[in-house]
């Protein structure tokens, strides 16, 4: 199973889901599987006036994940998301990134058509 | 100094604080300008001159900006165009090379620097020119930014490169009515000018935001006078600093009843009485004796 992308407040599986995507603090990188991760800075989105969501969603392509898990996806980051096959899940916020990724695990998550922001 | 424009005016009407005159000031110098005047409306996100100068459009067009078209099967994915672009307006995302054309500021550099000619220049709608006259004697220019539009200065600056033609033309003076605040569209429609008026209104908030229209425009050296409407109202801070930083108040326009039911019926307030047109007029004339050579001597 390839690896899925959390935005995430903190570096580890036990720090917060960061609701945003774009101005996400990081993204932190999971094998589902083994649950081994890493961990993605987003400083440089957060200080960007405009596109925040682009430059983002580049790095997410960039690092090979097929699926992200987060709260909201603003529009362009959303196409820019779909244009490279990645599948989204939203609403995830108010729980850990481990428990995001269980949550994923279980399969009571739906992939996102529209984006929610 | 651009020398093919010695004897034209150009002279702007800003302010920081939105709904302080503007408009208000800009028509009624159109009315009584003495000299040829060509009136400018460059708040493109809600231009309103053409309710008081009542124009007739002989002209319009739509007016737009260069972006990117990306032919796939030329890119090679290298990033050069996206790594240049500051703007994410074109970014690499997996095996695509996608445009965000919204995004884009029309810089033209991702269509320079493709090392494959794999962009060609498509367009995005700005919004619309418009260019007539009023009354026989105010040649009138407006620009007007399409609805859902994010940028207004790429408008602006095409309305700006008219409004010099025009200028070049017919000898006339310019008065621009500047959109209200102090970020990037409203030095945008003042940086031309010789002269920039501020309007405020004596109250906190007048002030407040009077204060940073003048530390915004202070940087690009040029000289700047005030002109006080809705006078009576609020306090003594506006004329404190205008002493302190001896800035010329020019007019003064008293805070009466009559003068906001005429405005809010689209009427000239320099037509409004006697004394208002004396007081434009007085105006008009201490612009029109500006002498550009010494300021910038």
């Amino acid at each position: 199973m390839s690896r899925i992308a959390v935005t995430s407040e903190g570096p580890t599986l036990k720090d917060m889901v960061d609701p945003r995507f774009g101005r996400a603090g990081g993204f932190v990188l999971v094998d589902p599987e083994t649950m081994e991760h890493e961990y993605v800075d987003n400083g440089q989105s957060q200080a960007m006036a405009h596109g925040a969501g682009i430059q983002a969603a580049q790095v997410i392509a960039d690092s090979g994940a097929k699926v992200v898990l987060t709260g909201y996806v603003g529009p362009k980051a959303f196409q820019a998301l779909r244009a490279t096959g990645i599948k989204v899940v939203q609403n995830l916020d108010n729980m850990s990134v481990g428990e995001a990724v269980e949550k994923y695990k279980s399969g009571h998550v739906d992939y996102a058509s529209h984006p929610n922001k | 100094m651009d020398p093919k424009r010695k004897s034209n005016l150009i002279v702007s009407i800003a302010s920081g604080k939105g709904g302080t005159g503007k408009t208000t000031v800009s028509a009624s110098l159109a009315c009584v300008w003495k000299k040829p005047v060509l009136a400018v409306d460059l708040d493109v996100e809600e231009p309103n001159l053409h309710l008081f100068l009542n124009p007739e459009i002989s002209h319009q067009e739509k007016i737009y900006l260069e972006t990117p078209v990306v032919d796939e099967s030329k890119c090679t994915l290298c990033r050069m165009c996206s790594d240049l672009c500051q703007f994410q307006a074109i970014k690499v995302m997996g095996e695509t090379l996608l445009t965000f054309t919204e995004m884009c500021h029309g810089c033209g550099g991702c269509l320079a620097i493709c090392p494959e000619k794999a962009l060609s220049p498509g367009q995005r709608e700005l919004g619309i020119l418009s260019q007539g006259s009023s009354l026989g004697k105010i040649s009138f220019l407006m620009g007007s930014l399409r609805v859902g539009e994010a940028m207004s200065p790429p408008l602006m600056t095409i309305v700006k490169k008219r409004m010099m033609e025009i200028l070049g033309k017919e000898r006339a003076d310019a008065i621009i009515d500047a959109p209200p605040g102090v970020s990037c569209p409203a030095v945008c429609a003042v940086m031309d000018s010789d002269l920039i008026i501020l309007v405020t209104e004596p109250t906190p908030f007048g002030f407040h935001d009077f204060r940073l229209a003048w530390e915004s425009f202070s940087s690009m050296g040029k000289p700047m006078a005030v002109v006080i409407n809705r006078a009576g109202l609020g306090d003594s801070s506006v004329y404190r600093f205008c002493d302190e930083k001896k800035l010329p108040i020019l007019a003064s326009i008293p805070y009466d009843r009559n003068i906001a039911q005429a405005y809010s019926k689209g009427q000239v307030v320099a037509r409004l009485s006697p004394e208002l047109e004396h007081k434009f007029s007085d105006l008009a004339r201490e612009l029109q004796g500006y002498d550009r050579e010494a300021a910038y001597a």
